[in-house]
């Protein structure tokens, strides 16, 4: 199969591969895909206090082309809010990279890993403030039992 | 060392420089028809065709009347097994085959199924090849025909011909073997193997492309075979056409070198299959060898890379000829029909990849692509989310992967 320069570069230097700690609180995980259909993408995404995505890691398993979508999606992400992240389309990466349409699935598989990384970070984020919230309240409880007493 | 490296010859081969040479004067000076009984061209081209039915036919230990020339080893497919299967269509309509054989087969049987045919695909082992049992147990008192390839296309086993032939013959059904992978490149004997009809291909054997014949049967039993191609009754009847001189001569040829040759040939290409083998192992881990070993035609080698995907590598060896059977290389997005035919898992089947040695392959050629395979490979798995998760300790197979 003939694939366009772009894939043939982001597959020969592919941008941000690596690893962040999925345990930070402000990195969100996306793992999507499957072994036994031959790709599996993982997308790794920072974001800072104000929603903004500061570093963007992927690792991927699959084809050149979907090791080059989930490469041109860090690139794109980076210094987007998660809300803009989140409109980012599989037929904007197909698009950029002149998928064929047997790859087109690359591109799809691509924007999951977006989608699912930012519903990971903000799972993480909506724990962390119940949390802080529950422990607000026990607090103010203990606080209120000991002004009645 | 000149690049790209051809290493695919299970797909092609290059043709041989002296099969080149004995075609050329038959494009220019002999280039009469084989039809035309009239005048010396004809008559020189007809004799050139004979000469190499007895260079095609030694070569399988068969008479010269028995060979047909076709267009290549799909035509030679279709014809034994829907001409045998028409043929015979009053004594039965079931039809035995295996799982691994060519989509030439598999389809030809599949247009069977349609006109109202019964067809049984016999399951392969996991080190790909198919029991003689298995075959005597799937053949029914109205089976007609039994087709097993000699050497798989793509984990190159090889079959058991001669205890599958001895079945059917105890049985009166006809054996085709669709020999295409093996003929030329391992002994082959159709009086031996009890075989009736056997597909065979010029270009797989340093011959050209278009050309291929069909072994008939003519003696214990005469076999015989409804023509698909009707006109002027070239090959006595059972394949019309104007023959194709030229690639007829260097078929013959291409036969002639094989037979002379295939001892010392198949002891060189086992002899660099293993270097690479070894080299791959001691050097990559997690790898695995598709199909059994020890059945296996000298010059294959299918490996399993585990976490790294078959088209990706394919990429990344951009300078050597490969194929994988992986899904990302099909239009189906299927993987390989054959590795999962021999239980192979899916993810496995999507890292594969097929190693063709031939006749034109050094030893130098294959230290480059071992050590270009080593550093491929690690490079990316270094981008393999899979395996950084099996290095952790996970295990893949636990986590409820959403299929897509």
């Amino acid at each position: 199969m003939a694939y366009s320069g772009k894939v043939i570069d982001h597959y020969e230097n592919p941008r941000n591969v690596g690893t962040l700690d999925k345990n930070d609180p402000s990195v969100g995980t996306g793992l999507v895909g499957a072994p036994a259909c031959g790709d599996v993408m993982r997308l790794q995404l920072k974001v800072s206090e104000a929603g903004i995505i500061e570093d963007a890691k992927f690792k991927t398993f699959g084809c050149g082309s979907a090791i080059a979508s989930s490469s041109l999606v860090t690139e794109w992400v980076k210094g987007k809010s998660i809300d803009e992240a989140g409109q980012i389309r599989n037929t904007d990466i197909a698009k950029e990279l002149s998928l064929p349409p047997v790859k087109i699935h690359c591109s799809v598989l691509a924007e999951d890993a977006i989608k699912a990384a930012i519903e990971d970070f903000r799972k993480k984020r909506d724990e962390k403030r119940n949390h802080r919230d529950t422990e607000k309240q026990s607090s103010d409880e203990e606080e209120k039992k000991r002004v009645t007493a | 060392m000149k690049l790209p490296i051809y290493m695919d010859n299970h797909a092609t081969t290059a043709v041989d420089p002296r099969v080149v040479e004995a075609m050329l004067p038959y494009f220019t000076d002999d280039f009469g028809n084989a039809a035309s009984r009239n005048h010396a061209f004809g008559w020189k081209a007809e004799e050139a065709c004979d000469y190499a039915r007895e260079q095609i036919a030694a070569l399988i230990g068969a008479s010269e009347k028995e060979i047909v020339f076709t267009s290549g080893a799909t035509e030679s497919d279709n014809l034994a097994i829907k001409g045998a299967a028409e043929f015979y269509k009053e004594k039965g309509r079931h039809v035995v085959t295996t799982k691994i054989e060519h989509k030439a087969v598999l389809d030809s049987c599949h247009r069977l199924l349609r006109e109202g045919w019964e067809v049984t695909f016999v399951d392969v082992g996991r080190d790909g090849r198919v029991s003689a049992e298995a075959i005597a147990r799937a053949i029914r008192p109205d089976t007609t025909v039994v087709s097993v390839m000699f050497v798989n296309n793509e984990v190159g086993t090889v079959q058991p011909i001669a205890e599958i032939g001895k079945v059917c013959k105890e049985k009166g059904v006809i054996f085709h073997s669709d020999a295409v992978q093996g003929v030329g490149k391992l002994p082959f004997n159709v009086d031996e193997m009890k075989v009736d009809l056997v597909s065979m291909s010029a270009h797989k054997m340093y011959g050209p492309k278009g050309v291929g014949a069909l072994y008939v049967r003519r003696k214990n039993p005469r076999v015989r075979l409804q023509p698909l191609i009707d006109g002027g009754g070239h090959e006595r009847g059972l394949r019309s056409g104007t023959l194709n001189v030229p690639a007829i001569v260097g078929f013959g040829k291409a036969c002639e070198i094989a037979r002379a040759e295939m001892a010392t040939e198949a002891a060189r290409l086992v002899g660099l299959r293993e270097r690479l083998r070894k080299k791959i192992f001691e050097n990559v881990d997690e790898v695995y060898v598709n199909g059994s070993l020890e059945h296996r035609l000298p010059g294959n080698l299918n490996v399993s890379f585990s976490y790294v995907e078959g088209e990706a590598l394919l990429m990344a060896l951009k300078e050597v000829a490969v194929s994988s059977g992986s899904a990302c290389t099909s239009a189906s997005l299927e993987p390989s029909y054959v590795l999962r035919a021999l239980g192979v898992e899916e993810e496995l089947a999507h890292t594969s990849i097929r190693f063709g040695i031939g006749r034109f392959n050094t030893e130098e050629e294959i230290d480059f692509v071992a050590n270009l395979v080593e550093e491929k490979v690690k490079r990316l798995r270094e981008m393999s989310p899979l395996y950084e998760m099996a290095r952790e300790g996970i295990d893949l197979k636990k986590i409820s992967w959403a299929a897509h």
